[in-house]
């Protein structure tokens, strides 16, 4: 399918991590693809639209989200999705694979991760194979880490050898079963059930152990203490392949915020004391956490509106993942391009996807956004369940535009 | 007898007890705590006559007791307590609840709502969901314990029962022994005795112990008898039969080994000390029966006793701001 017309943005900062390109210029868009940028004049069919004062940067790849929620992407600047495999049914067969890859299109493409094993069961290994060649990009072991290291060795081990990424949740399950809270001072006020922090540097050491034995790719979505860090870094100072991503809650919300029993600040894993929360900050600086996705995770008002134990887990984060992302750059934690590369190219090279980059011929995916306006989150007024920690909190940057395959699916 | 410490806020007219709700000591300034103490006094003195034990101010308002959770001991003394002060009592259990049946907390605590309680008395297995059900209704809501999170008027009538018979709670050291981890008593009275100036002290075994007890300005003792030394109260929690069979700690008798209050042991304590319980009580896995039995140092059924007046105090005093009492309307 062609495009009616080629589309030309003007005098917008186009920033591209992959080719380094960071400065004001056009980029014209044609045939569903990059089709320049540089200063020369739009061509005479195009339709020109005036981007002065904005940001013109790849489509945002959230990686690991838990529903592919077509418009609150693409609100939130995201062009594509990396959906986890906790789906109803989950994503443990190839047709189910397939049917969800095509759930999203055209307005946003949702790459899938199989199930690592049967049914999300932790025991017996999914055919995950079948899976890559139905469109998984990667395997995951869903909400909760494969309690049995046998079955995590092979996981990975077989994974290898089909190349595929294994994306691991990292919470000891024994240590944190039933735990809805970090064990600390706020928990035990709220006379919540609580697991020691350190849960998650035991999955991370047995992983990467486990990662380095096999010489799989391991992907740890959510990495949100000290201790993990620390274990995380040495795994690669050794040449574990192992990388780790971060949602914005864990970067910017810490255990007081369930204080009051907020059921919206209940999350998987819990929010840590400001010792980890700033130690995560630091992870981001120092480059050791390169993913930052959404953990987008929609739940009903039935399924928050609950005693807090009672509550489910789980954010809407696709519409607040950009502004509060530039949350790092006003900061002075990174610079924007390095944001630009941890919301698209990076997840895009972990996950072997063709986009996350401006280059000449790439998918014409983009996101405009204008880094500077204020606004106040409003779970109220989200495209979806509302149920955001982050309510009522003043942030600034505003998506204008959500471009994916050329065509404009959102502008304010 | 002014046992009220004294504040300017008071000083100034201010309000004894601003607050709608009785949801948990947190809450609570120590002024405001001592107050309902010192409501509760005339009560005790009521509940001891042999005539009619009446008093008709609660009359014509419903006080519905919403029981999530099973509980004999303090169902009853809250009925007890609302029936004195001459409310309609209606109490609904759990087997009478709809959540059984599929429905939400929400939906329950909305269909209880209008039915125009003008007191609903809420116990519930989960931390927060006595304050969750707060925010729906239009009466004061009055928390008998909400998973591990607080038991507020256990604290009181502790407290109560600690004040008459020591005189006092400053400068009192109080060791709390047992199951802190999975205890709202301990949680609540932790708060409410650091707040009136008590030394509290948590003894248990490190498996029972939560993390961030120094926030509370709480000193843990693995050790009973270091624990125990020189206390002037010990209070005793109950040590669930489940969490005793190897999960928590070995078995019973491993328990009463090391941390059964026996004679031996109590006698590291104040030669006057004070023993309590919120029941009921395991004999001879948390506490010796002759300790428990012995009315010289065992304030046990005094807190029962106590329990009552307490839970009319707060009855009454929540719900003055509706019956339009004056200096509260």
């Amino acid at each position: 399918m062609m495009q009616s017309a080629p589309l030309a943005l003007t005098g917008a900062r186009v920033i591209c991590p992959a080719t380094g390109h960071d400065a004001i210029a056009t980029i014209l868009l044609k045939d569903r693809k990059v089709a320049g940028i540089g200063h020369a004049e739009p061509p005479s069919d195009a339709t020109v639209i005036d981007a002065r004062g904005l940001v013109v940067a790849p489509g945002i790849i959230d990686a690991g989200v838990f529903k592919a929620d077509t418009a609150a992407a693409n609100a939130g600047g995201i062009t594509r999705m990396v959906l986890m495999p906790d789906q109803s049914p989950p994503l443990d067969e190839p047709a189910l694979v397939a049917y969800a890859q095509g759930s999203g299109k055209p307005d946003v493409w949702v790459h899938p991760l199989a199930a690592a094993t049967r049914g999300l069961n932790g025991a017996e290994l999914a055919e995950i194979g079948l899976a890559k060649a139905a469109g998984a990009v990667g395997v995951a072991t869903g909400r909760h880490a494969i309690a049995d290291a046998r079955v995590m060795h092979r996981l990975l081990a077989y994974a290898h050898g089909h190349g595929l990424t294994v994306v691991s949740h990292a919470e000891d399950p024994a240590l944190t079963a039933g735990a809805v809270a970090t064990a600390g001072e706020y928990a035990t006020r709220l006379g919540l059930a609580a697991a020691p922090a350190f849960a998650e540097s035991l999955a991370i050491s047995r992983d990467c152990r486990l990662a380095e034995a096999t010489g799989a790719a391991l992907h740890i979505r959510q990495v949100t203490t000290a201790e993990g860090l620390a274990v995380l870094a040495a795994a690669r100072a050794r040449g574990v392949d192992v990388t780790a991503g971060i949602t914005p809650a864990h970067l910017f919300l810490n255990d007081m915020a369930v204080s009051g029993f907020r059921s919206f600040a209940r999350l998987s894993p819990p929010l840590r004391d400001e010792r980890d929360r700033l130690a995560a900050i630091e992870g981001i600086r120092a480059g050791l956490i390169t993913i930052i996705s959404s953990g987008h995770d929609p739940q009903s008002q039935e399924d928050k509106r609950q005693p807090f134990a009672d509550a489910r887990a789980g954010m809407a984060g696709a519409e607040t993942l950009l502004a509060l992302g530039l949350g790092l750059v006003r900061d002075g934690v990174i610079d924007l391009p390095r944001l630009v590369a941890m919301l698209s190219l990076n997840p895009a090279r972990r996950f072997g996807l063709i986009a996350g980059t401006l280059q000449l011929g790439a998918p014409a995916d983009l996101v405009v956004f204008d880094e500077a306006a204020p606004w106040r989150i409003d779970g109220r007024k989200f495209h979806g369940a509302g149920n955001t920690p982050f309510d009522g909190v003043p942030t600034a940057g505003i998506v204008r535009m959500t471009i994916k395959g050329g065509d404009v699916v959102w502008r304010v | 007898m002014a046992r009220t410490p004294s504040h300017p806020a008071l000083a100034d007219g201010a309000h004894p007890f601003p607050h709608e709700h009785l949801l948990g000591i947190a809450h609570l300034k120590p002024w405001e705590i001592a107050f309902l103490l010192d409501e509760a006094e005339q009560w005790v003195e009521m509940n001891r006559a042999r005539t009619a034990k009446r008093d008709d101010r609660l009359a014509g308002l419903t006080q519905i007791n919403a029981f999530f959770e099973n509980s004999t001991r303090t169902l009853l003394s809250f009925e007890i307590a609302g029936k004195r002060l001459g409310a309609d009592v209606v109490n609904l259990g759990v087997s009478g609840s709809s959540l059984k049946k599929g429905e939400t907390l929400l939906d329950t605590a909305l269909t209880l709502n209008a039915m125009h309680p003008d007191m609903i008395v809420i116990r519930h297995g989960s931390s927060g969901a006595v304050q969750l059900i707060s925010e729906k209704v239009d009466c004061p809501v009055l928390n008998a314990g909400d998973g591990r999170h607080e038991h507020p008027t256990q604290a009181l009538l502790d407290a109560l029962t600690i004040r008459r018979r020591k005189g006092r709670i400053a400068g009192l050291r109080v060791a709390i022994c047992g199951d802190i981890l999975h205890s709202r008593v301990a949680r609540s009275n932790f708060q409410l005795l650091a707040s009136l100036g008590a030394e509290v002290r948590a003894v248990a075994p490190s498996t029972l112990l939560p993390d961030g007890l120094d926030g509370y300005a709480v000193q843990s003792f693995t050790d009973m008898d270091a624990g125990l030394a020189g206390a002037d109260v010990v209070m005793m929690l109950r040590l669930q039969t489940e969490r005793m069979e190897g999960a928590y700690v070995p078995s019973p008798r491993e328990y009463f080994r090391f941390y059964g209050l026996t004679e031996a042991r109590l006698a590291k304590a104040a030669p006057d000390v004070l023993v309590m319980h919120p029941g009921p009580m395991n004999r001879g896995v948390e506490i010796d029966g002759a300790i428990a039995d012995d009315i010289a140092r065992s304030a046990v059924t005094e807190q029962v006793e106590m329990g009552v007046a307490v839970r009319m105090a707060c009855l009454d005093v929540l719900t003055r701001k509706r019956r339009g009492v004056e200096g509260w309307a």
